[in-house]
């Protein structure tokens, strides 16, 4: 869209509180918290909303694994909750599935679409690269407040009679497209899918603005390769944003004009309840292609982010230089043109062509190799680093454990032969949390603990962090272990109560298990979740610029920035961002110029 | 204290950062109706596919909006001789045959409703209306962004010497006038196989 918004003049407050004649005026509550213009506020309105999100998202998970650990039991608190939802006290299917939609769609787009992304870049690219602002703080305070729109046409969507849309995250048609095919497919499913334009919109402002900001506003010295890792990485995921959300829309276009105005673009040859439907000529099978288009690289677009910030907090962590600068960024890049190759990995047992098939196989074992790659460089980065066991620092390690137990178990499913058999297992469900969800949380989690300080001017508390990472990472692989085990086995996914089939009503003390170890998880996310608000207001205080010993841009600002950024003149860049442990010193801030007898990287 | 520029006018760089972001946008929106036009390829492949015949109103429009687009070249160059009367008059011509556009759409809709190509069914018309609505849509946005730029011109107070937005407007307007060229032939080639 053309945006005629011109020069944005914007007055910094000075922390000196030296105020001159021309009008320096006070920011009022609404134009400084609510409808803000600056990156660090709009980046801060992200992540708290995120977190409400979350919260919501994965309550959500522990509702149906209730049902699916002790789908004989009653409680009657939640038909106190839910009212016919949960009618004497046991999750209805129609909400079981509701659950289960939203769950996905929360966690997914709005927690670790815009949650994370929506927040480190907001936060971090003008502060890593040196720029004051966005390219366009307007454009960037509309895609927080189409974000915020989307969040609540679809929190609505919870309220309405008929219940949220229930027809799974993919929302696949011909279920999706059939008002008759249940409530969850009536009302709720056309919020769902305005929501989710409001999202794609509220994704591209953002998305726009990031990539034209990291091009185009980086201060003197700032070369592409002088850039830390993390803005490499929001690079990507804001390109692969561009190119595929718009398809999503189109397919979600298509979708709405075939719920409400008649048309057959994604459905034919429908009997439902005993009534023949006229439509013809449609085909689900496009509205798949259209929807995994944008959908895979969905998963880069949750992924890099948190790769790109742990790459940053285990090389300031370990006091070394990120090992493979350079096959960082080609890895960077080369998970970024695969991204968009492999869409048809999720449609082997569509009755694809087995040709074409064996072509994504190729394409989406070939991701391994990028991947295997970036986990050498980490595992490589930390290696006899003097490594500071911060919580940033552990749910780094703990992201990198994650890539690679939920990767290897990619390369299974990679295999369209292998993926017949688990494909809508248990098996799936355990890959795809622990990769995407679980992995791209921890790089969320250490995004946080390492920039709170930058964000707040305090620290969150160490002692819950420590106990919020050690339960996390050990309830992880707790849940979702034994997934795997139960999709090898050909447990299904979707079902909500597997006690009729012999075959896996065996795995009930399994279920059991998993559920409580959910439930532990939650809690403590909420621990962090109060660590978090309590730390903002009564946090230990920031004593230094600099608290971790870091050599990027963002620690040279105050430690309560303005808008603006720095106070006097940007800093000028003359190396790159990874000088630690160096001719002897520990840490050489981008700033510092090269002295004329250091040596060479 | 001296004031801070947010984004800088005076940037050394070869483009302004808003232009840019505007060619990022076209990027993304490329990319919708790419993904529209190949479900449309896609589908025109399955049973009871009925391929659709233009009205030729849509002719009289594609006239109207290669004139606005010619408009708003010569609107930015009497900006740039700071000819603000000349400016102002093509500026609202610009905007008139882009509003001209959206009408005669709309009649071209009309007609094809007429000869019962409408929502039933299965076909290439239930594409055109979603794809030259959605096309429409686009140039409605940039209708407003014009809007917007006429009445700065007609009151704002504080005289305006960069045309920074003027050329963003202006190559908003010629994309998605080759963005019609683009559906246009389309559905001219493969709409009526």
């Amino acid at each position: 869209m053309s945006e005629t918004t011109t020069v944005q003049v914007v007055e910094v407050k000075h922390a000196a509180t030296h105020h001159e004649e021309h009008g320096h005026h006070e920011q009022s509550f609404i134009s400084k918290y609510i409808f803000s213009m600056d990156h660090k506020t709009i980046g801060k309105q992200f992540l708290i909303t995120g977190i409400v999100w979350a919260i919501i998202g994965g309550f959500f998970s522990v509702l149906f694994r209730l049902q699916l650990g002790y789908p004989e039991a009653t409680f009657p608190i939640l038909e106190t909750l839910f009212g016919k939802w949960a009618k004497g006290g046991q999750i209805q299917p129609e909400f079981y599935y509701s659950l289960v939609t939203m769950h996905g769609t929360i966690l997914v787009f709005f927690v670790l679409t815009a949650g994370l992304s929506g927040t480190f870049a907001n936060i971090l690219i003008p502060l890593q690269i040196g720029a004051r602002d966005m390219a366009s703080p307007f454009l960037n305070m509309l895609s927080y407040w189409f974000f915020f729109l989307a969040g609540v046409v679809m929190a609505a969507s919870i309220f309405v009679q008929t219940g949220p849309a229930s027809g799974g995250w993919t929302m696949y048609p011909p279920l999706s497209a059939l008002r008759q095919a249940g409530d969850g497919q009536k009302i709720g499913t056309d919020l769902w899918l305005v929501s989710m334009a409001l999202f794609v919109v509220s994704s591209l402002l953002g998305g726009l603005n990031y990539i034209s900001t990291i091009l185009n506003m980086r201060t003197k010295g700032m070369s592409m390769t002088r850039l830390p890792l993390p803005i490499w990485a929001m690079f990507f995921t804001a390109v692969l944003g561009v190119l595929s959300f718009p398809v999503l829309l189109s397919g979600a276009i298509l979708l709405l004009f075939d719920r409400n105005l008649g048309t057959s673009f994604f459905l034919s040859d429908i009997v439902i309840n005993g009534e023949v439907l006229p439509n013809e000529g449609g085909s689900a099978i496009l509205y798949q292609h259209l929807f995994w288009f944008l959908g895979h690289p969905e998963v880069y677009i949750i992924l890099l982010p948190a790769m790109g910030m742990v790459s940053e907090i285990l090389s300031v962590n370990s006091r070394k230089p990120i090992f493979g600068y350079m096959a960082m960024l080609g890895s960077l890049f080369a998970i970024a043109i695969l991204a968009f190759l492999v869409w048809a990995h999720h449609m082997f047992v569509t009755g694809l062509n087995p040709f074409l098939g064996s072509v994504f196989v190729l394409l989406t074992l070939l991701i391994a190799v990028p991947s295997a790659i970036k986990v050498f460089n980490w595992l490589t980065t930390i290696w006899r680093g003097n490594i500071r066991f911060t919580p940033a620092a552990l749910f780094a390690i703990g992201f990198v454990s994650l890539f690679i137990s939920g990767g290897l178990t990619g390369i299974f499913l990679g295999n369209s032969t292998i993926d017949i058999h688990l494909h809508d297992t248990m098996f799936v469900v355990a890959h795809f949390h622990i990769v995407m969800g679980v992995a791209s949380m921890f790089g969320m989690f250490a995004g946080v603990y390492h920039w709170f300080p930058k964000m707040f001017g305090r620290y969150l508390n160490n002692t819950l962090g420590y106990i919020h990472f050690w339960v996390t990472i050990a309830g992880s692989y707790l849940i979702f272990w034994p997934m795997h085990y139960q999709g090898l086995a050909g447990v299904p996914r979707r079902y909500l109560d597997k006690r009729g089939w012999v075959n896996f009503n065996q795995f009930g003390e399994l279920d059991k298990f998993i559920t409580v170890v959910s439930i532990i998880v939650f809690v403590v996310q909420i621990v962090f979740v109060v660590n978090f608000f309590y730390s903002i207001y009564k946090g230990r205080k920031l004593r230094t610029e600099n608290p971790w010993g870091a050599n990027t841009l963002e620690w040279t600002t105050p430690i309560n920035p303005g808008h603006g950024n720095w106070e006097g003149d940007i800093p000028e860049v003359h190396r790159w961002p990874y000088d630690y442990a160096k001719d002897g010193r520990e840490f050489i801030p981008q700033t510092e110029p090269v002295g004329a007898s250091e040596s060479k990287h | 204290m001296k004031k801070l520029e947010m984004v800088s006018n005076a940037t050394t760089k070869k483009m302004h950062p808003h232009k840019f972001t505007l060619w990022v946008a076209m990027g993304s929106l490329i990319m919708m109706f790419a993904g529209l036009t190949s479900a449309f390829i896609v589908k025109s492949n399955q049973a009871g596919w009925k391929p659709v015949t233009l009205p030729s109103v849509f002719w009289a429009s594609t006239v109207a909006i290669l004139i606005s687009s010619g408009a708003i070249i010569l609107a930015l160059r009497s900006f740039k001789e700071r000819n603000m009367a000349r400016y102002r008059l093509l500026m609202i011509v610009t905007l008139l045959l882009g509003a001209a556009f959206i009408g005669l759409q709309w009649v071209g809709f009309e007609k094809l409703w007429e000869q019962q190509i409408t929502f039933k069914g299965s076909g290439a018309g239930q594409f055109l209306y979603v794809i030259f609505g959605l096309h429409a849509l686009h140039v409605a946005g940039g209708i407003v962004a014009l809007l917007v730029l006429v009445a700065k011109a007609f009151v704002g107070r504080v005289k305006i010497y960069s045309s920074v937005p003027i050329e963003i407007a202006a190559t908003y307007w010629h994309f998605v006038d080759l963005l019609w060229i683009y559906l246009l032939v389309f559905f001219l080639v493969i709409g009526q196989r």
